[in-house]
């Protein structure tokens, strides 16, 4: 397949104008200008209109809060413990959300899926590729890793507070996640301790029984061993610091902290940690942690040398128009003066997402060798009025405007009367 | 000190002087070379001219003259619009919506009290006031919220109580009420855990306010006196009536409930709105709509989707805006709504007439807001582009007359921390 004469953001900050994208077996194969179509291409014109990788979303609960969010369905957060790092969060995921189709519309392709955070640590995510899949086992990026979740200030002290249990307080959030990490070093110094010893050839280790093997404990350590990477719900510029402080007290890595409303005021610190901020555009104030909230804080995280900013929907509405959000975020950072074309800002959409689920080397980016994820707008992504014309992933049509009836279709909304598709 | 006293008096002198000064050469400013969408009488003015004399409107068209002493600001093309409305919700009355202490939308006394009026609570130094100000929102519908019972107490009631149309410019003001109704799903936790419960009590209510006599024959009145003089003022065809409903069935509901009661009902929400569209139009009853609805989020909105506003508006339905969430952070991001609604099949200006006119005419406002024109004080927006596009920004605003700020809690935030991260050193 190859589109041709687009204008192409391929994700990594560069453009490409009148630039074609050659897709073969399901990768992207080339990215140039006049590039010549294979005898047997589909060839589909694309003059005019604006190519860019498949969207990621590193915070989305579709499939755990899916829609109709009636209790029946309601499996987002196992709020009966203040550490459910046993739990996955692909255990919970419906495939039958509608949601999954609607966020295909607005171009998303990729998405990590995350326990809710009622808890200081809420359970493994799942990365996801947006394809119709009876089993989420269909829907699982093949080899990517799993990530953990763990949530900061308001939610943990508020529910477990509210029980009139532990942690009640910010300190004593903090204190939670410490004594778990402390048992989980334990852990793994047990268990390494073990294969050690069977490797070498110890006969007395072969024929003791194995340390018992914990679901929480093995969570917490792979994430001590650098198998996981932790995704942190976090506000407010100090309980991040505090985090961060954690993360080198015990030694694991926080890739991103999400919901991040105060990153602005710790840019350079976060850039400094490699660690990315994931934000909203624009909300704020529903909660204390979320008062300082700003429309140009994705833009400064932007801004900030080496600086990771992602625009993130946590919410199965914003996840339809990522692009849109991200186009909030770029004309409040243009109006500080800071140069944001869109070659730029669909870096918050495409390659930092990728870059914290550690999956740059096969999406984000429109390069030879990634898996074609790849949408076809209309216009420029970055307004109101911008639509998916087509949206590929790994080379596939999975989502056309222009032909309703072929829309991947939940089975929930089979015999329902929402008729899809184009105003007749 | 004869001296010094000399000196007192030529300063209280020269301030008398400086008092009818200030009256005589009123404050003149010539809006020019923009495009005006006055949603008025006079339509969209290409190359249009505005003039504000005291901060009335007092000539508007394409060859207005700039009289001498004016402040003349060229507005390069762009576009100027009425100021925007806000929707329904519960903006003045919320601060940060999950601190208990600063929520007071909503009254959880286990009872009926359609005289409940959530402007009393109006706060207009309200940060959120502010920050859907500068956002080119200059008025908004605060309504009563209802919710079931919360914190182990009681819960509000079907009829929630009264709305008024509040104006954004820092003041307490307000002019006209409606009266605030929940039914469908909603509702259910309010009358009994039954959605048929909520008529019961919703027929009751407007009887025992029509005939005090089967108010005082009822073992269980549901009204005090005030709340019946409410009902009585719906039924005199005083106020309009918001229904906040969704599904199909409950708004063919709404409409005999309303014909019957001879009611001017307004469907607030309307995710199935356009399955009834025809029966709406022919009923001239309005929808205020979140053209974001789209998924199946409840079981009655199965239905939703993104085309409502444009099926609604084919069918001859009157529709404006309003974000589902009725979060008074988030008002500012209706206009985003609106630019969607258009992105999936609605004409531009109707759109722009949902966040204007159209709100302003369903709440009986059109004296003051939703439209620019002569004569009247001025309540408008400049934009640096178009005014339903989230790249645009608002360049210039007045509310009641007077050029308002743009300056917010959040610009000071932000301007502290900005030169920490051009520097380098934001920790």
């Amino acid at each position: 397949m190859l589109i041709q004469g687009a204008t192409v953001l391929i994700g990594n900050g560069a453009r490409l104008d009148d630039g074609d994208v050659l897709i073969e077996g399901g990768k992207i194969s080339a990215v140039g200008t006049a590039l010549p179509a294979p005898a047997d291409a589909w060839v589909i014109n694309a003059h005019g209109r604006v190519v860019s990788p498949g969207l990621i979303d590193v915070h989305s609960h579709l499939g755990v809060y899916p829609s109709p969010g009636v209790s029946g369905n309601d499996d987002g957060n196992e709020a009966t413990a203040p550490v459910t790092a046993n739990v996955w969060a692909e255990h919970s995921v419906w495939p039958q959300d509608p949601g999954f189709e609607a966020a295909l519309a607005g171009g998303v392709t990729t998405l990590q899926i995350l326990p809710g955070s009622a808890n200081l640590i809420g359970g493994r995510s799942v990365v996801l590729k947006n394809v119709p899949a009876v089993t989420y086992q269909a829907m699982k990026f093949p080899g990517a890793a799993q990530g953990l979740k763990m949530a900061c200030g308001e939610n943990p002290k508020r529910v477990y507070g509210d029980h009139g249990q532990a942690p009640s307080t910010r300190m004593g959030n903090v204190a939670g996640y410490r004594a778990q990490w402390i048992e989980a070093s334990d852990y793994l110094r047990e268990q390494k301790a073990y294969q050690a010893s069977l490797k070498a050839g110890d006969k007395a280790a072969a024929e003791t029984k194995p340390p018992k093997r914990d679901l929480r404990l093995d969570t917490l350590a792979a994430v001590l061993d650098g198998e996981i990477n932790v995704h942190m719900h976090c506000y407010r510029a100090d309980e991040m610091a505090t985090m961060i402080d954690m993360s080198r007290e015990f030694g694991f890595k926080i890739v991103a902290f999400h919901h991040a409303v105060e990153a602005y005021k710790i840019a350079d610190l976060l850039a400094e940690h490699d660690i990315c901020g994931a934000m909203w555009a624009d909300w704020w104030g529903f909660k204390m942690e979320s008062n300082d909230g700003i429309q140009e804080n994705i833009a400064l995280v932007d801004a900030a040398p080496k600086g990771c900013a992602i625009v993130h929907s946590d919410s199965q509405e914003g996840i339809q128009r990522l692009n849109q959000e991200a186009a909030k975020a770029m004309v409040h950072g243009e109006a500080l003066g800071l140069a944001i074309p869109p070659e730029r800002a669909i870096r918050w959409l495409t390659q930092n997402p990728a870059r914290s689920l550690g999956l740059l080397e096969r999406v984000g980016t429109i390069e030879p060798g990634k898996m074609a994820d790849v949408v076809i707008w209309n216009r420029n992504p970055f307004s109101v009025y911008a639509l998916a014309d087509q949206v590929f992933i790994d080379g596939v049509l999975q989502y056309d405007r222009a032909h309703p009836r072929l829309t991947p279709r939940s089975d929930f909304m089979l015999g329902q009367p929402a008729a899809p598709g184009v105003l007749q | 000190m004869r001296a010094l006293n000399a000196c007192v008096a030529a300063i209280l002198m020269s301030s008398v002087l400086l008092a009818p000064m200030g009256a005589l050469h009123a404050e003149t400013v010539l809006l020019r070379n923009g495009v005006i969408h006055t949603e008025g009488a006079q339509g969209t003015i290409e190359g249009g001219s505005i003039l504000l004399v005291d901060g009335v409107v007092t000539a508007m068209g394409v060859d207005v003259v700039a009289p001498e002493r004016a402040t003349i600001i060229d507005l390069k093309g762009h576009a100027v619009t009425p100021a925007l409305f806000g929707g329904v919700g519960h903006l003045g009355v919320i601060e940060v919506e999950q601190e208990h202490t600063t929520e007071d939308s909503t009254l959880h006394l286990g009872k009926m009290h359609p005289e409940f009026d959530p402007l009393f609570a109006f706060n207009p130094d309200s940060i959120p006031v502010e920050v859907s100000r500068v956002e080119g929102i200059g008025f908004a519908v605060l309504e009563p919220g209802a919710t079931g019972a919360r914190r182990g107490g009681l819960g509000s009631s079907v009829i929630a109580g009264l709305a008024s149309v509040v104006r954004l410019d820092g003041r307490n003001n307000s002019s006209l009420k409606a009266l605030s109704v929940r039914l469908g799903e909603s509702a259910q936790s309010l009358a009994g855990d039954s959605r048929a419960g909520a008529y019961l009590l919703l027929s009751q209510a407007f009887e025992e306010a029509r005939d005090p006599k089967v108010a005082a024959s009822h073992e269980q009145q549901l009204l005090t006196p005030a709340g019946r003089r409410v009902l009585q003022s719906v039924l005199a065809g005083q106020k309009p009536v918001l229904f906040s409903v969704d599904r199909a069935a409950d708004i063919r509901t709404v409409v005999e409930f309303s014909q019957r009661e001879k009611l001017q009902a307004v469907v607030v929400g309307g995710s199935e709105a356009w399955r009834v569209a025809p029966l709406l139009a022919s009923a001239r009853i309005p929808v205020i709509l979140d053209p974001l609805d789209d998924l199946p989020e409840s079981f009655d909105r199965i239905g939703s989707t993104l085309e409502n506003a444009a099926r609604l508006h084919r069918a001859g339905v009157a529709i404006a805006f309003s974000l589902r969430a009725d979060s008074p952070h988030m008002e500012r991001k209706l206009r985003q709504a609106a630019g969607n609604a258009v992105a999936h099949g609605l004409p531009w200006d109707v759109a722009l007439a949902a966040l204007t006119r159209e709100p302003a005419r369903i709440f009986h406002a059109t004296h003051e807001y939703g439209s620019i024109a002569t004569g009247r004080v001025a309540n408008l927006v400049v934009w640096s582009g178009d005014p339903l596009e989230v790249t645009s920004l608002v360049e210039a605003s007045w509310l009641n007359g007077q050029r308002i700020s743009l300056q917010t809690r959040q610009t000071a935030l932000r301007d502290r921390y900005l030169e920490k991260v051009r520097s380098g050193t934001a920790r």
